[in-house]
């Protein structure tokens, strides 16, 4: 479990990053952070992982406050998984997997060993893995960086926006590799995104952020969408237009549901049992 | 030619002494340009300063240099090491901005996610930083190792064997063809100091290749 508690941060030059905030992560869940830039979604996730140390309040992973731990050594057991993959572009697919393990001093042959393993895991055919990372594609790419965050087993898995830079088709693939992953995996997983689709597909927890890390509006995709707490929310969510916002429509006895832009949605059915 | 075929054995000899002279000021200069371009690329305060100090060392003339270290660091004006230290002073001169410029090229996004993955500051820098780094590193010290092999040819004014024994003593004597004999092995000298240094890099940096090799996708590393 992760704990913010009346969490701030000004920067240097001045600027409120995150204004007191307090939230619960629960453990073996998906939390997603959602919102625009400058909501503050990345600093909460960077002060998990002390890349970013809060000015005031306190961060506690399992009772644990993070600012009694040493940075690296916090680092080095939580999983980072970021835009543009952060590969190091010098190192080997295989390298790259096994780093942290190597930092943590675990045997190359072992290490390598479980990154072939790892390379299973996301999906990664094994022949890849004496390229450098400029010779895979973006999703390949990504999907490296994914294993090397699952590297050494953490228990929690911080994901800044991971597939924000990947062409739609590919995101919707690691999207569902990843639902598929944490089904066998179950980590507790803190997911940075903008988009309010990505955060309701991933997430079991979605928090939806105003500027200066307010949250406007925490529960789950089904809460959200059903009562969104302000007019701040049902814009950011699209509640009221486009295709979330469906209307029941009558042709020749059967109904049907239009969306906001007046296409065909689909069909009204019975509901199955839930 | 009739020269050069009497003299091969003096031109073999001043050669390898040439090659054995220039190896140690393009090694010592890479050395400790490491830390004074580390604290030029990382202190944005020192960084005017320094490039500008280090880069004036470069504007000393060779001669003058000659002089003024033996009895700075009392050694003898005619020794080597007065040669080989003034020597390494002009390989700093260029190599100290070659290092910060070189750390300034590494991508911040790969330096902020070494980080974040749990890299300590030290084992960053060299297993990190400094491999990519090396392209732009390579790119300075084919100019120093250019520049070195060059300037050593000076030394013989004060007595220190080189190539630059065949322009002195060709030009005493008048023979057009000595001269000319040294400033072709002082070139050829350069070029395969330069050659070594490509290979070099090549075998040391595979991933610069790999980059190229696939140009779908961007290198990541700036090309020296």
């Amino acid at each position: 479990m992760i704990e913010f508690r009346s969490v701030s941060k000004r920067f240097d030059d001045g600027t409120l990053a995150v204004d007191d905030f307090s939230l619960v992560m629960p453990s073996r869940q998906t939390t997603v952070l959602v919102g625009s830039s400058g909501s503050g979604k990345t600093t909460l996730l960077r002060m998990i992982n002390r890349m970013v140390d809060a000015t005031s309040g306190e961060l506690e992973i399992d009772g644990e406050n993070v600012s009694t731990i040493e940075p690296v050594q916090l680092r080095r057991r939580i999983g980072y998984v970021m835009q543009n993959s952060g590969l190091l572009p010098h190192r080997r697919v295989i390298d790259n997997i096994a780093t942290v393990p190597r930092l943590n001093g675990v045997p190359k042959k072992q290490a390598h060993e479980r990154a072939l393993e790892l390379m299973d895991t996301v999906g990664l055919d094994r022949d890849m893995a004496e390229r450098y990372p400029s010779q895979l594609s973006g999703g390949q790419q990504q999907r490296v960086g994914v294993a090397r965050g699952l590297a050494v087993d953490p228990n929690i898995l911080l994901m800044d926006e991971p597939f924000g830079a990947v062409d739609p088709i590919v995101r919707a693939d690691l999207q569902q590799e990843l639902l598929r992953l944490q089904r066998e995996l179950d980590k507790t997983v803190v997911f940075v995104t903008h988009d309010i689709d990505e955060a309701f597909l991933l997430g079991d927890q979605v928090v939806i952020l105003e500027k200066g890390g307010r949250i406007a509006q925490k529960g789950t995709p089904a809460e959200i969408l059903a009562h969104p707490a302000s007019d701040f929310v049902a814009s950011f969510i699209g509640a009221d237009r486009g295709k979330r916002a469906l209307s029941i429509q009558t042709i020749d006895g059967a109904q049907v549901l239009v969306d906001g832009d007046g296409n065909l949605a689909g069909r009204l059915v019975e509901a199955g049992p839930a | 030619m009739t020269w050069v075929l009497n003299n091969l054995g003096l031109i073999i000899e001043l050669t390898l002494v040439h090659i054995r002279l220039s190896i140690l000021p393009i090694m010592l200069g890479f050395v400790i340009a490491i830390p004074l371009g580390w604290v030029a690329y990382r202190y944005r305060l020192t960084r005017g300063l320094i490039l500008t100090l280090v880069g004036l060392l470069y504007t000393i003339p060779s001669l003058a240099l000659f002089v003024i270290l033996p009895p700075l660091l009392g050694i003898g004006f005619l020794s080597e090491a007065n040669v080989l230290i003034a020597l390494t002073i002009y390989a700093v001169a260029i190599m100290a901005r070659s290092v910060a410029e070189a750390l300034q090229s590494v991508d911040p996004d790969v330096r902020q996610a070494a980080t974040a993955v749990g890299y300590s500051s030290w084992s960053r820098f060299w297993t990190v930083d400094f491999p990519l780094a090396g392209p732009v590193l390579l790119a300075g010290l084919r100019v120093v190792a250019v520049s070195t092999v060059s300037l050593l040819t000076v030394g013989i004014v004060v007595g220190v064997q080189s190539l630059g024994y065949l322009f002195t003593n060709g030009f005493q004597r008048g023979i057009v063809e000595e001269v000319l004999a040294g400033v072709v092995m002082t070139v050829i000298v350069a070029l395969l100091f330069d050659g070594a240094l490509v290979l070099l890099g090549r075998a040391l940096m595979p991933w610069t290749r790999a980059a190229r090799a696939l140009p779908a996708s961007p290198p990541r590393v700036a090309m020296a």
